[in-house]
């Protein structure tokens, strides 16, 4: 672990519309880890996470106050680019959403965007590569030109990661990535973390104990919008400072 | 038990409703198309007259009279008739346009000279006679008097009246004399027309669909844009003509009875059916599509362009098919703007005068002269037609584009 700051939350707050949905949230994420945000349904992890890459900016009625540095830089500052941020900071979503494309295109549309590419076998590599790295090349390798939408959940939720991945970003965001996926396509999913996080920042909401206690390194617990603790995993889960999430990580609330 | 049985009785009797309302349904329309059928059909033959053509091929075709050759080509085939009236009454079952046909033909025959059996269009009077619209009643039938009669019987005789394919009616613009009116005038103001509603209204409407969905702020003043599109869709046609009458004619100056002003004003007929089916079709795109193109570094514009309209252009599509297909059967906004003129020509650009078929539909079925009734029902076909045709269109494009996701 390099215990250098990726990801900086200072007093963070957001509101949808009148309704306050994140109260000052203070988090620090560290580079090349994972950390995982647990907690009860509604209590703003999906905001959290959407924070970082200022997907809420697509939602009319959010708005914010506080601050996102990365890198030692607010990413809400008019001068910066939200399409810049977001190809920094590649998302996964809970229900895996490849396009209606062939599996070659659906990697190949980041590395398109962004003109990554000089040549066509560049992107050959690049896609290849990506896809190796999401753990789903050699299912697929045959097939790159079908519909990605003809693979099984647990490969377009693979697809999906080898599409974020192709775009070079420095963190990844994965939002429930897991929560469509049978046990052995997690355990996949879950390895592929593990692997990922000696050269990505990870973000992961989940709201498995376990997965959580596998994965992470560190864990920070959210309750009605507010951050309660964080930490490494292993004291949260084995020690937490509060009442609250002693009760959530023993199934009390939740 | 007893409450199992009356529900399924009651769910057969309701059943047995639906089935009799589609089969009312299906008579009425196939009596319909009967009907238009079985009076249209006649229309697309109609009589041409044999005549006996014998021209050297000495003779120097530019210095023919067609007019005076033509009667005396005629006449010849009937050496006994001598009165003035008696040839008159011989000429006049020939179409006026049996002498252009006549002219035609010397013209192909290249000064090679002419021998043989031609035929040329018979007058709608005795079309009528012919094909039994008009009833013989002793020697009479209809304007056939008794004395065009004997000529008649006399050609019958030598088989020289016959039924074949009408020239006329889909090559033609309208004429007062029906065996020589046709619809190509119509049909090609008709697509002039639709043509440029379709141009006019797509980016338009599609643009306006996409910004209302998707980069409009909601705010009051969306909602008011909103229901007044909405509203505008059922705005009746008529109103539609007004107002192309207003804007396009006496504010723009643009020439009245063109399919330009036609197309215009159906444009802005068939703008809120397209718009409103682009909002639902940009509607059922799946968010997640999106949120994934954004979510890799993709700006708002680069995802609508990307994902979002090509996803949603089949929907798009088959609305604007559907809107056009009305606007090709409209028929009261072309009224206001003056596309209701008898025009003789095939109008050569949207800014010549020019009616429409639906138009033409109308002027026909208004006029007394009962030769424009199996017309009347002939363009109806033709009409049809093309709407089965824009419908198969929308078919065809909606598989083709669809997308499952
Ligand atoms: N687009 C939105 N518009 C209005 N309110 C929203 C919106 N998205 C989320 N909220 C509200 O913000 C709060 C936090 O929602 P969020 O989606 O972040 O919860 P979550 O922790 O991800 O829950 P879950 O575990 O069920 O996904 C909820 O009360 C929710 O109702
Ligand atoms: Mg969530």
């Amino acid at each position: 672990m390099s215990e250098k700051l990726k990801i900086s939350i200072k007093n963070l707050n957001v509101f949808y519309a009148e309704k306050q949905a994140l109260f000052d949230i203070n988090l620090n994420i560290m580079e090349r880890e994972v950390t995982s945000l647990i907690g009860p349904s509604g209590c703003g992890k999906s905001t959290l996470l959407k924070c970082l890459n200022r997907m809420n900016d697509l939602i009319d009625i959010c708005t914010m106050d506080g601050q996102v540095m990365i890198d030692g830089a607010n990413i809400n500052t008019p001068d910066q680019d939200p399409v810049l941020l977001r190809s920094k900071v590649g998302m996964v979503f809970q229900k895996p959403n490849p396009f209606p494309k062939s599996i070659y295109d659906n990697v190949a549309y980041g590395p398109r965007l962004h003109g990554m590419a000089q040549s066509k076998d560049e992107l050959d590599s690049m896609v290849i590569k990506s896809l190796t790295r999401a753990g789903l090349y050699d299912e697929v390798k045959n097939r790159l030109f079908e519909a990605g939408t003809g693979l099984s959940g647990g490969q377009q939720q693979r697809l999906c990661i080898a599409r974020a991945l192709a775009v070079n970003p420095e963190i990844i965001l994965m939002d429930e990535p897991c929560s469509a996926l049978d046990p052995i396509a997690t355990a996949k999913i879950e390895e592929l973390i593990e692997e990922l996080k000696r050269k990505y920042t990870i973000v992961i909401v989940t709201h498995s104990m376990q997965q959580a206690a596998r994965v992470s390194d560190r864990t920070a617990y959210m309750h009605m919008g507010e951050l309660i603790e964080s930490g490494f995993t292993k004291n949260i889960f084995s020690n937490p400072q509060h009442q609250k999430t002693q009760d959530y990580i023993t199934g009390r609330i939740g | 038990m007893n409450n199992l049985n009356k529900r399924n009785k009651a769910e057969k009797r309701f059943k047995l409703y639906g089935i009799s309302a589609v089969i009312i349904a299906i008579t009425f329309l196939f009596v319909l198309l009967f009907n238009i059928f079985s009076s249209g059909a006649s229309a697309f033959k109609a009589s041409y007259i044999g005549v006996k053509i014998e021209i050297p091929s000495a003779m120097n075709i530019d210095e023919i009279n067609s007019r005076k050759e033509f009667k005396r080509q005629v006449l010849k085939m009937f050496p006994e008739v001598e009165t003035r009236s008696d040839k008159r009454a011989l000429l006049s079952l020939f179409s006026k346009g049996a002498i252009y046909e006549f002219e035609d033909l010397l013209e192909q025959s290249d000064s090679n000279g002419l021998d043989g059996y031609y035929w040329f269009l018979a007058h709608g009077d005795l079309d009528m006679y012919i094909k039994g619209t008009v009833e013989r009643r002793g020697n009479e039938a209809g304007r056939i008097n008794s004395k065009r009669m004997t000529f008649v019987d006399a050609l019958r005789e030598q088989n020289l009246i016959q039924l074949q394919a009408n020239k006329y009616l889909l090559s033609s613009a309208d004429s007062r004399e029906p065996e020589m009116a046709g619809i190509r005038g119509a049909i090609v103001g008709s697509l002039y027309a639709i043509l440029i509603a379709f141009i006019v209204s797509f980016p338009l409407g599609v643009l306006s669909a996409l910004y209302m969905e998707k980069l409009a702020s909601r705010n009051k003043f969306s909602d008011i844009i909103e229901t007044n599109i909405n509203n505008l869709a059922a705005v009746p046609s008529i109103v539609f003509g007004l107002l192309g009458l207003a804007i396009f004619l006496n504010f723009f100056s643009l020439p009245r009875s063109a399919p330009l002003v036609g197309g215009l004003t159906l444009a802005v007929m068939t703008l809120p059916t397209i718009v409103i089916a682009s909002r639902s079709a940009i509607k059922s795109v799946p968010p997640s599509i999106e949120e994934a193109s954004i979510g890799l570094g993709a700006s708002k514009i680069q995802t609508l362009m990307n994902f979002t309209l090509p996803l949603a252009m089949p929907g798009i599509m088959t609305g604007t098919i559907i809107g056009i297909a009305r606007a090709l059967g409209e028929t009261a906004p072309l009224l206001m703007i003056g596309m209701v003129a008898f025009v003789v020509d095939v109008p050569g650009t949207p800014l010549d005068p020019s009616t429409a078929l639906p138009v033409q539909i109308f002027l026909w079925a208004d006029s007394p002269e009962r030769a424009f009734v199996e017309r009347t029902s002939a363009a109806i076909m033709v009409l049809l037609l093309f709407l089965v045709l824009l419908n198969l269109a929308a078919i065809y494009i909606r598989n083709k584009l669809e997308r499952k996701w």
